[in-house]
């Protein structure tokens, strides 16, 4: 399989300034990751809070740059990327097609192409119904589902998403989880998800990366070894406990 | 509607009712203190004088009104551009909020002459902080995460002002240019106090000179009561032009 996203020795440090009565100071974020992802592979980043997680999603993104280290994207994923991000953050003056239709927009995408591509984006996340309503009349999970057509609407080859159904309920993450998976089916994508929910990276991914505590470095790093098609009974099978418990005791090595 | 129309009104009707009856009953000359029912009188007498004074006063105060909030948001913007320009340039907006209009009010009659150009200039000075100061915080405080979004997409600059910054900021100058309409009708009657005489029909701030002058304590009254009424208008028109244009920033979560 060819390598999607090729992490060679990152390293990023923040420095936060010194004030009057403060010295400046500098903290390790990453430190030395190295991660190669294999084309259309489904990869749940794990990790405790405020490991590095983001930072390393942002760098993969070209949203942040590294001190050391390069990180290589193959030529389709770099080319078409999309994030989704902890929070549906939409644009509250936006109806949700305006909002889904923002990316194309950017790029000066004619009118009636871009209305086509919204409309499959809204019925890919069961939103049609909502194309003309505007955020602030939408559920949590609803918002959610807006933003993720915004990031399918362009055809991405790699998704990025940092932890995007945190804020959710279970039933409606659980519902998400299942809808991102079956999306995934479909147009086989590169999926780099960061959460730090067990039993959803276990769900959803192919492979685990468990990252350690600040300053973030690869602890543990394999498949999981779940069927290919998964389903929401899959939740309920001893396989399935017998996985999430491998990678909740790779976390607690992390802590 | 009614809670919030009847307290106001009987609290009015008490206070004129008080006003009169001491007015009166103490015999207090008129020149000092004139009963609401002479104030009463003398808008009537003296409507047309009222109203092409208000609408005088009213074109000065709209036009420095207008040119606060173009101007007033395009400094915020530039002020939001970089640090430094905010660095450099911030302590001067904050020097023309904090000297006093009636001390460089005949600066701006020497500049621009009597009349209603310096009265919209005062006018202006007066109104502009707020705008500048909403403007920049309204910037400020866009979404990082949409910032990142933009970016992702290679957005251009201008696609980031257009589609993010102005619509982002709009709540916030909308809160700016509420707090300016009313500083702008001050700062009008200020400025025709030291600039308002000129040709044409006079504003309220030279009304409330003559009257004073005249010891037409009643007409005085009359004419606060027009400049309170501009400022309320302007403050009305504003926020219902800002309801309409914004309501979709907080629409009903139904």
């Amino acid at each position: 399989m060819p390598r999607a996203i090729d992490i060679r020795g990152v390293r990023r440090r923040f420095v936060t300034p010194g004030g009057a009565f403060a010295a400046s100071s500098t903290v390790a974020a990453l430190d030395g990751i190295d991660l190669a992802i294999e084309e259309g592979s489904f990869v749940a980043l794990i990790g405790p809070s405020g490991c590095g997680k983001s930072t390393l999603l942002r760098i993969v993104a070209g949203l942040d740059a590294p001190d050391e280290g390069t990180v290589e994207l193959a030529e389709g994923a770099a080319r078409a990327i999309a994030y989704v991000f902890q929070d549906a953050h939409l644009m509250p003056w936006r109806s949700v097609a305006e909002n889904v239709g923002l990316p194309l927009e950017l790029r000066g995408v004619p009118r009636p192409e871009r209305d086509a591509a919204v409309a499959q984006a809204l019925e890919q996340v069961e939103l049609s119904d909502a194309a003309r309503r505007y955020p602030a009349a939408l559920s949590g999970g609803m918002r959610m589902r807006a933003s993720i057509a915004r990031a399918l609407v362009t055809g991405p080859r790699l998704l990025l998403m940092d932890e995007p159904f945190a804020a959710l309920d279970e039933l409606t993450r659980q519902r998400l989880d299942e809808r991102l998976l079956a999306l995934w089916r479909e147009h086989r994508f590169t999926v780099v998800f960061v959460t730090h929910a067990i039993f959803e990276a276990t769900f959803l991914a192919q492979r685990a990366v468990v990252l350690s505590g600040r300053p973030a470095r690869v602890l543990h790093d394999a498949p999981i070894d779940l069927p290919a098609e998964r389903t929401a009974a899959l939740r309920g099978d001893p396989a399935f406990a017998r996985e999430a418990a491998r990678l909740l005791a790779a976390l607690e090595e992390s802590a | 509607m009614r809670r919030v129309v009847v307290p106001p009104l009987i609290a009015a009707s008490i206070g004129l009712a008080l006003w009169e009856g001491v007015a009166r009953g103490r015999s207090i000359p008129a020149y000092l203190l004139p009963p609401p029912s002479a104030v009463a009188r003398a808008m009537v007498a003296e409507a047309s004088t009222l109203a092409s004074a208000t609408a005088t006063t009213a074109a000065a105060a709209l036009a420095g009104f207008v040119a606060s909030a173009v101007l007033g948001v395009a400094f915020g913007f530039l002020l939001a551009s970089s640090r430094t320009i905010e660095r450099g340039l911030y302590p001067y907006a904050v020097i023309l909020q904090t000297v006093p209009i009636v001390a460089i009010a005949p600066l701006l009659v020497l500049w621009c002459g009597v009349g209603s150009r310096a009265v919209a200039a005062s006018a202006f000075i007066v109104s502009v902080f707020p705008v500048i100061t909403s403007a920049l915080a309204g910037v400020r405080a866009v979404d990082p995460s949409l910032r990142a979004l933009f970016a992702l997409y290679r957005a251009s600059r201008l696609q980031v002002l257009v589609k993010l910054e102005l619509p982002g900021a709009a709540p916030q100058i909308a809160t700016g240019l509420r707090v300016a309409c009313g500083l702008a009708v001050i700062g009008a009657i200020v400025g025709e106090f030291v600039a308002g005489f000129s040709e044409g029909s006079p504003g309220l701030g030279i009304l409330v000179m003559t009257s004073y002058r005249q010891l037409r304590t009643d007409l005085l009254f009359a004419a606060v009561g027009c400049s309170s009424l501009l400022g309320i208008a302007m403050l009305g028109a504003v926020s219902l032009v800002s309801h309409v244009l914004l309501r979709r920033w907080c629409a009903p979560a139904r």
